[in-house]
């Protein structure tokens, strides 16, 4: 069966790895080639990637592969998860890439950077466009490697240590999905992701191998999607630039591991058979708990930075929540906070870059009156604080909504709880800032700092959280049109039942 | 084109081009290594399209018959070999070029000096290791056993003074091992009447006489491949070689040995080799992976870190010969290609790489190298590249090698060796990042004595980016596998066997 | 005892005795001869096999073997000394 539009995934990672690549032989002067190597690139992934989401929704295929040797086939394929992950990722890196080419203005070793940055993107699309699980582990690792030398950038004593525990956990993860791999790999066969899974006929057979190799492989993926207690290179990689950061939390490291738990619990194993073997309560279990611990640690952080990682350690596994439920409901949910956090994560991101450039504001107890001095930045921030806590219209109602309701369909109902929990301390953790920063008076610091230039940010560094934070109030208010976000879900979520 | 031109190619011509190069002088010199390179370029491609075409191919020297003549036979595993060999040795020529030619590591290089006797040694062990691979009888292979390591022993003591009581010691090692192999030949054919290790291999029996030779022969090959506990020769030998001589020891000298072991077990030995000697094998490999990567982690001199790697690496080749077998007996041609081409490509670029630092630093203290991802970037990408392979990340052949591997340890429900691979995945990344942090880091590192040169840099990038892009190349490996297969070595599945 | 299995014994003494003294001994060119008496000792025993063909005329297939294994022996020896050579030189040059 011949694909006429076989060569579009491969495109798509094309549009970012043909740019990384030149951008490494660059000289350091030559910023205007390189911000034009990377516009075009990030334009023309956006413009391949809506083709394949208009083809994906009229039921065309993408499929492209290459068979290495019996058993390793590389399989780009693009369905509704993967267009949707896909377009995530393109429509953010575009944000990402405007505001780094702002933030690391003057800079050393920018070809360095943009050079990884695209091959970090490249890596999340090979993720998202992923066919099967071997060429997942593929991307997934080269994810690991492109992000290491964005990790520690800077060079100095923390980015390196930072860039060391990153490593530490991040090859053991590594190391343990290989294992659950080429073990399911042994008992199954070559495992292609297929909505609604294919271990049916096996979790009779082989039911504990398949139990201890659903363990290894979310021990993998929880690496990256930071479930407690595999999370702990979150907070230390926040010493990484903010564009990174926001590329870490938002794009590309902590959504690849929270897309691949989705697909794993979804197109390996599905739905039904994993609730057989009793593995989606386990995870449900360290999900919740997860999303719990994540809130409380965030509550006593003090630094802007470390606050906003334990927030994302709480919010991503609000995702595996709704996936660790049986139900259409609180699939949809899940599914589509991985958009809804993603657009609102980096929103808070991308302010707290600002607030540090502009204003030299790392810490909470810093913020007072930084409303006043960054209106347009502290807004864009508090859109996305509000929609975090889940206040409507924001996106993250909608997730809520939808997970709450899940949990009552599937009968989970002590999530709703757990829910509500979250919610109290996002409020906790959030609203002070935001009453710090619109309701007091500036301190010293900060009067001193106005006076001495324009405070609010650049444009290059605001507009990329304006629009995101557009984009949380967009998704939420037309959250019923046909390709918001949510209507993308339920259709994930109907193919997949 | 004749069997006798296309086997005799590869052997004949470096050992013509080592005669003009010793009583030439520099500038025949130059022509000649050019000469050579195209040369040795033209007749691999030529063999391996024969091979391609014609499955085996074998050649009697001179028409004598074996036992006395010579035979010469080249099945999908030598190709293989021989575009290693080729690949290799073209890259280390062009980087040695560069190396001796500027500036050799202190010495006076008169015309007579040590750097240019570099050459006619090199092209004389290059000539070696072709006839090794070639060859198809075990009183021949003696004879290339000693070539290797006689050029080998040259090579190393080129260094000067210092190098030359680890050259004394590798001699001792190597003509031990030599002779021990050369006992056991001479037994071999006291018992039997035949050389050829085709014929070897149907006439074996288990007589005493025979696992008398067999215990020699792989006690001398284990020696000469560096296997724990027999390595002790291998890191002061890499200390004072200059950066090429380690490259092509590291490389090529060790997979030569192996090789031989590999024939020796599987083609002539097999009813010879019951399961609990395999076991102890792989037993001896494991303990060359933990060993030597915790040798590695405590080095100072990047190419110890470098040596001790190898040392590790070895270990791997030697986990096959317990998992080659039921079920699995299909892995052992592919996972040894693709782990012997992939470990040549990248040890080499590394070594390459280490020796460009060396030149444009001036040492190779680790703690000196801070922040070569900066200022000396071509020589430090190589190196982490070389590096990423080794540890695994893929598409590399390293990380096929270790899938085939595990995969077979699954399938032969030989689970034990699962921990053994991955701890030595974790401690490759432990002593490898441990560099690669140090190249990153941009506090106080000193600029480097002399600029270096990308001409040192681009063999070495060329080779490390074609091991981590082995695994794309699988199918052609399969195919020459397939088409052109050894006898003795397990048929691959759905090959001809 | 036929005169093959004399040679064959004396060949296994002379690789015993090659080995001790290739090992256990202190000076480098003791060593090396050792080394040398080793592989003698080796092509002893090919020899040795030659009678195994029956008629009147050995296997010539041995002596070609040995043949071949003296000159490597000699090109290995010839390496080992060279080698020594500049180590003692280099030893003296120390002491001086």
């Amino acid at each position: 069966m011949t694909d006429t539009h076989a060569w579009l995934p491969p495109a798509i990672l094309l549009t970012s790895l043909v740019p990384g690549v030149v951008i490494f032989f660059l000289g350091e002067q030559r910023h205007v080639l390189r911000t034009s190597l990377n516009l075009a690139g990030a334009m023309a992934k956006v413009i391949l990637v809506a083709m394949m989401v208009w083809g994906v929704f009229h039921d065309r295929s993408y499929a492209w592969s290459v068979t290495l040797l019996p058993g390793l086939t590389l399989t780009f394929r693009a369905d509704a998860m993967a267009a949707m992950f896909a377009s995530l990722s393109t429509v953010l890196w575009l944000v990402t890439t405007i505001y780094a080419v702002g933030y690391l203005e003057g800079s050393p070793h920018r070809s360095r950077f943009f050079g990884f940055f695209s091959l970090c993107v490249t890596s999340t699309m090979g993720v998202a466009l992923a066919g099967n699980l071997f060429t997942f582990f593929v991307c997934y690792e080269l994810l690991t490697a492109s992000t290491y030398p964005l990790v520690v950038h800077r060079g100095t004593e923390k980015a390196l240590k930072g860039g060391r525990t990153y490593l530490a956990y991040a090859m053991s993860g590594g190391v343990a999905l290989m294992v659950g791999m080429i073990w399911l790999q042994a008992i199954a066969g070559p495992v292609d992701f297929r909505e609604g899974g294919s271990l049916a006929q096996l979790a009779v057979t082989h039911r504990s191998s398949l139990i201890a190799i659903f363990t290894l492989l979310i021990i993998g993926l929880g690496v990256k999607a930071a479930l407690v207690p595999l999370h702990g290179w979150l907070p230390q990689a926040m010493v990484a630039p903010a564009p990174v950061s926001a590329l870490l939390h938002a794009v590309a490291v902590v959504k690849a591991g929270a897309f691949g738990i989705v697909r794993v619990v979804y197109d390996v194993y599905g739905v039904h058979t994993a609730d057989a073997l009793g593995v989606k309560q386990a995870l449900l279990a360290v999900a919740a708990f997860t999303v719990v611990y994540g809130s409380a640690r965030a509550v006593f952080q003090d630094d802007l930075k470390k606050r906003l990682a334990f927030s994302t350690v709480s919010q991503v596994s609000y995702i595996v929540m709704g996936v660790a439920m049986v139900g259409a409901t609180s699939t949809i949910g899940g599914i589509v906070h991985l958009v809804h956090q993603g657009i609102m994560k980096i929103t808070l991101f991308l302010c707290a870059g600002n607030l540090a450039e502009s204003l030299h504001v790392h810490a909470v107890s810093e913020m007072d009156g930084a409303g006043r001095l960054m209106p347009l930045t502290m807004g864009a921030f508090s859109v996305a604080a509000l929609g975090m806590i889940g206040v409507p219209p924001a996106a993250g109602f909608i997730s809520k909504w939808y997970l709450g309701l899940g949990a009552l369909e599937s009968g989970d109902a002590w999530v709703i709880g757990v829910l509500a929990a979250s919610s109290l301390l996002n409020a906790v953790y959030f609203l002070p800032i935001l009453y710090a920063a619109w309701f007091r008076e500036p301190s010293a610091e900060l009067a001193a700092a106005r006076a001495a230039h324009a405070a609010e940010a650049p444009w290059a560094l605001l507009g990329p959280p304006l629009a995101t934070a557009a984009m949380t109030l967009l998704a939420g208010l037309f959250a019923g049109s046909p390709f918001s976000p949510l209507s993308w879900a339920a259709l994930i979520a109907a193919r997949e039942y | 084109m004749s069997d006798a031109v296309l086997l005799g190619a590869p052997v004949l011509l470096p050992l013509a081009a080592a005669v003009l190069a010793f009583a030439g002088g520099d500038r025949l010199r130059r022509g000649v290594t050019v000469a050579l390179c195209a040369g040795l370029a033209l007749a691999a491609a030529l063999l391996a399209g024969a091979a391609w075409n014609r499955g085996v191919i074998t050649h009697h020297v001179g028409g004598w018959l074996p036992p006395l003549g010579i035979l010469l036979r080249a099945d999908g595993l030598a190709v293989l070999m021989v575009i290693m060999n080729t690949a290799v040795g073209i890259a280390v020529s062009v980087f040695a070029a560069g190396y001796f030619g500027g500036h050799d590591e202190g010495h006076a290089a008169g015309p007579h000096g040590r750097t240019a006797l570099f050459w006619p040694v090199w092209f004389m062990l290059w000539g070696a290791l072709n006839a090794l691979f070639l060859s198809g009888d075990v009183f021949n292979l003696y004879v290339t056993l000693e070539l290797v390591g006689l050029s080998g022993v040259a090579l190393i003591s080129l260094a000067g003074t210092k190098a030359w009581p680890a050259a004394m010691r590798y001699l001792f090692v190597s003509l031990l091992a030599s002779l021990s192999y050369l006992l056991g030949t001479a037994l071999l054919y006291g018992q039997f009447g035949v050389l050829d290790l085709a014929g070897l291999g149907r006439a074996m029996a288990d007589v005493p006489a025979a696992r008398a030779a067999a215990a020699l022969m792989f006690v001398g090959l284990a020696a000469k491949t560096a296997l724990v506990p027999l390595h002790a020769w291998l890191p002061p030998a890499h200390a004072g070689a200059p950066a090429p001589v380690s490259a092509v020891l590291s490389a090529l000298v060790i997979k030569g040995s192996f090789y031989l072991f590999l024939r020796l077990w599987f083609q002539v030995f097999p009813v010879l080799t019951p399961a609990v000697l395999a076991q102890a094998v792989g037993l001896f490999g494991s303990a060359a992976i933990l060993w030597g990567s915790a040798l590695a982690l405590r080095q100072s001199r990047l190419k110890m870190v470098v040596a001790y790697s190898t040392v590790a690496q070895v270990g791997y080749l030697f986990l096959l010969f317990p998992l080659a077998t039921g079920a699995a007996a299909s892995v052992a041609p592919l996972a040894i290609a693709f782990h012997a081409v992939s470990h040549a490509c990248a040890k080499a670029a590394m070594f390459m790489a280490a020796g460009g630092l060396m030149l444009a630093y001036g040492t190779d203290d680790i703690r000196a190298l801070r922040g070569a991802a900066v200022q000396a970037s071509a020589p430090a990408l190589a190196f982490a590249i070389g590096a990423m392979v080794l540890i695994g990340l893929p598409p590399g052949g390293n990380f096929t090698a270790k899938w085939l591997l595990l995969s077979a340890s699954i399938d032969t429900g030989q689970w034990w060796w699962i921990p053994v691979i991955a701890a030595g995945t974790l401690l490759a990344s432990g002593y490898l990042f441990r560099v690669l942090t140090v190249f990153m880091e941009s506090s106080g590192s000193a600029a480097p004595a002399s600029a270096p040169r990308v001409s040192l840099a681009a063999p070495a990038l060329v080779l490390a980016v074609a091991a981590l892009l082995l695994a794309l190349a699988a199918p052609a490996v399969t195919g020459v596998l397939e088409r052109a297969p050894a006898v003795g070595l397990p048929a691959l599945a759905g090959g001809p066997s | 005892m036929t005169p093959a299995l004399l040679y064959g014994l004396s060949g296994a003494l002379l690789v015993a005795i090659g080995l001790t003294g290739a090992i256990a001994s202190r000076s480098l060119v003791r060593r090396i001869l050792g080394f040398n008496v080793l592989g003698s000792g080796a092509f002893v025993i090919i020899i040795a096999f030659a009678r195994r063909v029956a008629g009147p005329v050995p296997d010539p297939v041995s002596h070609a073997l040995v043949l071949t294994g003296i000159v490597v022996t000699v090109s290995a020896t010839a390496v080992a000394l060279a080698l020594a050579v500049r180590l003692g030189d280099e030893e003296d040059g120390r002491h001086e």
